[in-house]
């Protein structure tokens, strides 16, 4: 799912220094998974801001809600009457839910509360790392289910760099080189003779993003 | 009159904190005016966001008061409330609130003294600080 991190309060207190009422809005969805934009955390920086701006003296009111799904139009229509009585909008949804919001309510400002970091996986109970990053073209079926484009810190696509040493990426011995982990998935599986099978380079255009946001269109899903 | 005590919300554990009060209670020593007891099954059931809203609804100082780190009943829900604690403080800091205004006590259940103890000095404690630029 998509991870995020919250940005620092002083920050957010910066962004909303001009407005008295607001409303924070979270996201019940990958945010609320990885602890940065949930219900909960709502609760947690709504406290927050307003002991913060209680205590320079300039109250700010907080209204409080959080979207089934931030990026969903249907979602956020349901914010409709709480945006119109406040002057700004923080959202701590990733910054898909910011701009959804955003673009549905486009005559007020709407702040992110939050960093989005990566799509990753939960390693362990609050740790998150990084696991793709929407190439646009899977090729994890060569791979033994081991991502070059995001695990390995040049992004080849056929085989190690010369710099693979003992299993380590020679940028930080902390981190597996991800061609020594596919070569080791791939043998575990039967599957070596995949790593001679060549991988082109990634396309402009669909597979990156230098033709604009890229768009996906199934016309069996629209009414 | 009204009580200038400053004003503590204990989060009490019940295999801990809150049989320590009670028994503190019954042998009769004295507690600050101010404290407030809130009950809970474990301290691992005590979350940031209570913690916040603690100070947030006017307390001049919050205790977790809970078993000793390796004796929880519920294994770690100790050493969780001490994490999240943890991270109130770095949000306290960043509000400008002193984070000695939250503290945790670990004790067993037997130990009321130690209790009373605890809210006595966390009583003094404030007095000294003042009370809570929030309220």
């Amino acid at each position: 799912m998509i991870k995020v991190e919250q940005k620092p309060v002083d920050e957010i207190l910066d962004f909303l220094e001009p407005y008295n009422k607001i409303l924070l809005v979270g996201c019940n969805a990958c945010v609320a998974v990885c602890h940065a934009g949930g219900e909960k955390e709502v609760g947690i920086l709504a406290a927050a801001l307003r002991m913060a701006r209680k205590k320079l003296g300039h109250k700010l009111e907080i209204l409080e809600d959080c979207s089934t799904r931030q990026c969903e139009p249907e979602f956020v229509e349901e914010l409709r009457e709480k945006v119109k009585s406040v002057e700004a909008v923080l959202s701590i949804a990733c910054g898909v839910g910011v701009q959804t919001v955003a673009g549905r309510f486009s005559d007020i400002a709407v702040y992110p509360g939050v960093n989005t970091q990566f799509m990753g996986e939960t390693t362990e109970l609050g740790v998150w790392v990084e696991r793709c990053q929407a190439c646009g073209n899977c090729v994890l079926h060569l791979t033994g289910g081991i991502c070059p484009v995001a695990r390995c810190a040049k992004q080849l696509l056929n085989g190690p760099c010369g710099g693979s040493q003992e299993g380590s990426c020679e940028i930080d011995k902390e981190i597996p080189c991800a061609w020594q982990q596919i070569h080791d998935r791939l043998k575990a599986i039967g599957q070596l003779d995949r790593m001679a099978q060549f991988i082109p380079a990634k396309k402009w255009g669909r597979e990156s993003r230098d033709r604009g946001p890229r768009t996906i269109v199934r016309e069996d899903l629209k009414p | 009159m009204e009580s200038s005590s400053p004003r503590i919300v204990a989060f009490c554990c019940d295999r801990s904190g809150y049989v320590a009060a009670d028994m503190a209670g019954q042998l009769g020593m004295a507690l600050p005016v101010g404290l407030e007891i809130i009950r809970v099954p474990c301290a691992g059931r005590i979350d940031a966001l209570h913690m916040l809203q603690a100070l947030e609804n006017g307390a001049d100082g919050v205790l977790i008061v809970a078993c000793h780190e390796e004796n929880c009943q519920s294994l770690t829900g100790n050493l969780r409330a001490k994490a999240r604690m943890g991270y109130v403080h770095g949000i306290m800091e960043k509000i400008g609130l002193e984070k000695e205004r939250l503290e945790i006590c670990n004790l067993a259940s037997n130990d009321g003294a130690k209790f009373a103890e605890t809210v006595r000095k966390k009583s003094e404690d404030l007095e000294r600080l003042g009370p809570s630029p929030i309220k």
